[in-house]
């Protein structure tokens, strides 16, 4: 089982281990500064991007000995004079999802405002997806909660083959390539957007993906938990549908794919869309273990009286075995289940608002 | 020669002494300084190389106008002072 969890918080990188049963905070870093991201990888080393506002994005990586050393940021090229329509900075915002790529020293980097970035140097470089960024219909991709900047949350890779890809956009659907990003096409058919115009309802490109996770053992099954409900499919994104089953509510951010049982999937419902907040005060996670046609209710360990807490997209993780979860919300709630969310326990700490929670995966 | 002074916020990420610096623009002089801390520079600038949104620079006490393209001049005896929008909670 892992015996490491990392969590970025508003306010520092915060990393539990796991020692006689007991979960408990082993170390503090970065303690004060926002952090956007955090991966642990197989070799035992880890990154963590933080989003420092004034100072810009930045990139830090914990060596396997333990001593931890900025890298270089992904950074976008110089912006042509012929870019000058263009509605989105040609300037990092945040990196906002880091993915191992498959191959060694790969890493995807999802970020606002809707790069998407490659190292094969274990990050000292980094290259921006020129045929992603340079599309055309990436013009049309909306901003973050009406901001300027879109942002990819989620990219995906399939486990049997490095070069086909997924990636989920707030707010631009899901967007897939099979040549190891050198072309993209939209792909998302079945998922609806209820606030937007009758005409684009439906229309793939202006779907606001929550998030996207993918069954390991069977990579075709993908999950989403959208702005407007959750949604499975069993063909790797190209055609969806809704899992109305779904309760106490269909609205929240995060959604974490077992990894091994392509029928089970966990999300971390809330009121949508603009309160934001718990069903009744009642921090739940909704289970499902038969591919969503029903859910369960888990709460046992979790509060259940005035509990105001909202969790985001990168803030629910499920480790190898699909056994133990561990989720942490904007309150700076933090709750761990080694039982498949059966039942869960909170360490003893009062943490920042939390922004990414992830299981360091078994070493190689 | 200028004289480049940054925020103390930004002595928790990388050392930014100040320093006196040759040239004649605000570009120039953090030209100067980035130089030898190459570092400094994603931390003032973004990725076009205009000033960061939230960071500002005063010579003398004044704003600079010039925050994309940092042409504002600077004399000898100036002091350019590199400082951050206090935000946040």
């Amino acid at each position: 089982m892992t015996e490491r969890l990392h969590i970025g918080t508003h306010k520092g990188l915060f990393e539990l281990a796991r020692h006689k049963g007991v979960w408990d905070i082993a170390d503090v870093q970065f303690l004060g500064d926002p952090v956007s991201a955090v991966l642990a990888v197989t070799d035992g080393t880890v990154y963590a991007a933080l989003d420092l506002g004034h100072f810009g994005a930045k990139l830090w990586h914990r060596s396997r000995t333990g001593n931890w050393r900025e890298l270089p940021v992904p950074a976008f090229p110089p912006k042509p004079e012929d870019a000058g329509d263009d509605p989105h900075p040609w300037s990092l915002g945040k990196v906002w999802a880091l993915e191992p790529g498959g191959v060694p020293g790969r890493i995807w980097a999802g970020t606002m405002p809707g790069g998407l970035f490659r190292t094969d140097d274990g990050g000292e470089s980094w290259s921006l997806n020129q045929a992603l960024w340079h599309m055309p219909e990436r013009r049309q991709w909306s901003g973050v909660a009406g901001g300027e900047q879109p942002g990819i949350n989620s990219v995906l890779i399939d486990p049997r083959n490095p070069s086909d890809i997924r990636i989920g956009v707030s707010s631009a659907g899901l967007w897939a390539s099979t040549d190891t990003g050198a072309t993209w096409q939209i792909i998302n058919h079945g998922m609806y957007n209820e606030y937007m115009p009758p005409e684009r309802r439906e229309d793939p490109i202006f779907q606001d993906i929550h998030l996207l996770s993918r069954c390991v053992a069977r990579p075709e099954i993908v999950w989403c938990q959208h702005h407007n409900g959750v949604f499975r499919s069993e063909n790797a994104g190209a055609n969806w549908h809704e899992l109305t089953a779904i309760r106490p509510s269909k609205f929240g951010f995060a959604v974490a794919a077992h990894p091994r049982d392509p029928d089970t999937a966990w999300f971390v419902p809330a009121i949508k869309d603009e309160r934001r907040v718990p069903v009744d005060g009642k921090v739940v996670v909704a289970r499902t273990r038969d591919g969503g046609r029903s859910f369960e209710v888990l709460k046992n360990g979790l509060p259940q009286r005035h509990a105001y807490d909202l969790v985001w997209r990168h803030a629910l993780s499920v480790d190898e075995t699909g056994e133990l979860l561990a989720f942490g919300s904007t309150s700076g709630g933090l709750w761990i289940s080694e039982n498949g969310g059966d039942s869960w326990t909170m360490p003893e700490a009062r943490l920042p608002p939390i922004a990414a929670v992830r299981f360091a995966p078994a070493l190689h | 020669m200028p004289t480049v002074l940054f925020t103390s916020a930004l002595q928790r990420f990388l050392p930014v002494p100040s320093a006196h610096v040759t040239g004649a623009t605000i570009a120039e002089a953090l030209a100067a300084v980035f130089a030898s801390e190459p570092r400094l520079r994603g931390y003032v600038l973004d990725d076009q190389g205009a000033l960061r949104r939230h960071v500002a620079i005063y010579v003398n006490g004044r704003s600079i106008s010039d925050r994309a393209r940092l042409t504002d001049a600077v004399a000898q005896d100036d002091e350019i002072y590199v400082f951050q929008a206090l935000s946040g909670g």
